[in-house]
């Protein structure tokens, strides 16, 4: 019994190793959390209609209301994607950050969004100049 | 209480005090979210001292598979607990820190179901050893299936890194406020000394358990 023991151990390690392998090594193909502007213009028209997420930084410039609506350009390195959400953009939602949006690409080339989230990188910086930005100004009672 | 519990507990209390100033005052509030980055301060502890008990929970089983020793598994015991209840404390810290950034509570992230995986392996575990009436049997079973829940453990570290997540990836040196940096590491110490001191205890409190079921 305790001879086997060591062996056992060894065998039921490496199975799991090869098994941690394949699933870690096919799961970026497979299961993503959100597609890059580039992934989802390449995949038209496959993923016109689709919903799928979304996620990029928001183009410097492109943010406008416009009714209810709010519409903005999402960015990678070489493609855009429109993006038209009715939800309200959390409090950390600016030019330039990271977002991902659920809702689907539209045939019009539009991507309609019904939900908005906001990421934060990995950056902690204090305020430059001793102020918060714009976003966070009107939270704060301080000085 | 022994000696080492009294040590850890004592200083830890120390720490938390020095900790919870640096975090709530020392500490700049962040540009983009503010205040909302002192949760921040205990989120990344928990986090790091959730893995490295499910970590502690694979030592302990390699170990009493190899030598049959009551101690390990008395550690399996400790860290299994302790584990679920910082994986759990670390799940609700970031809805609560998620919900006003990202504006989610909760979403099918990477990092987040790799989490939800890995808690929930491991309180199975602890439903395993309910259910098994014979020492030897439930600790050779739950050493061999915290064996296999232990990947979930580098997979929670690394998803960030490989795959695209909303959760952020790890902060590079450097990367962050000195004065928040300090804060982060007087916490991490307070909750590691913390867990230790609960791993004692708990150990302790499966000793006694034990003993009491092999009526010795």
């Amino acid at each position: 019994m305790s001879k086997l023991r060591l062996p056992a151990i060894l065998v039921g390690v490496s199975v799991v190793s090869v098994l941690a392998f394949l699933s870690f090594g096919s799961m970026d193909k497979n299961l993503v959390y959100y597609w890059s502007p580039t992934t989802l213009r390449a995949s038209k028209p496959a993923s016109e209609g689709a919903t799928v997420r979304l996620g990029g930084l928001v183009k410097a410039g492109s943010v406008r209301v416009d009714g209810t609506n709010t519409v903005f350009t999402v960015v990678d390195d070489q493609a855009s994607v429109e993006v038209r959400t009715a939800s309200i953009p959390p409090q950390m939602f600016r030019e330039g950050i990271g977002v991902v949006v659920e809702g689907h690409l539209g045939p019009d080339g539009i991507f309609v969004s019904k939900r908005l989230l906001v990421k934060h990188d990995e950056n902690y910086k204090a305020p430059a100049d001793g102020k918060l930005s714009e976003a966070q100004s009107g939270s704060v009672k301080e000085d | 209480m022994t000696l080492g519990m009294r040590v850890s507990g004592g200083v830890a209390v120390l720490l938390w005090v020095l900790g919870m100033a640096a975090g709530l005052t020392l500490a700049p509030p962040e540009e983009h979210m503010s205040d909302l980055v002192r949760i921040m301060f205990v989120h990344v502890p928990v986090a790091w001292a959730a893995m490295a008990t499910f970590t502690v929970a694979l030592v302990a089983s390699v170990g009493w598979l190899a030598t049959h020793r009551w101690g390990w598994d008395h550690l399996l015991d400790a860290s299994l607990e302790v584990g679920v209840l910082l994986g759990v404390l670390l799940s609700v810290q970031g809805s609560v820190w998620g919900y006003p950034t990202w504006g989610t509570w909760w979403t099918w992230d990477p990092r987040l179901t790799s989490v939800a995986v890995m808690v929930l392996s491991f309180l199975g575990i602890l439903a395993l050893r309910a259910f098994v009436d014979e020492p030897e049997k439930r600790a050779s079973w739950s050493a061999a299936a915290s064996i296999l829940a232990w990947g979930s453990v580098p997979f929670t570290y690394f998803c960030v890194k490989v795959m695209n997540s909303l959760h952020q990836k790890q902060t590079p040196w450097g990367a962050m406020h000195p004065d928040m940096l300090k804060a982060l590491l007087l916490n991490t110490a307070t909750i590691t000394l913390l867990t230790v001191w609960m791993l004692m205890a708990r150990y302790q409190l499966a000793r006694t358990e034990l003993r009491r079921e092999l009526g010795t």
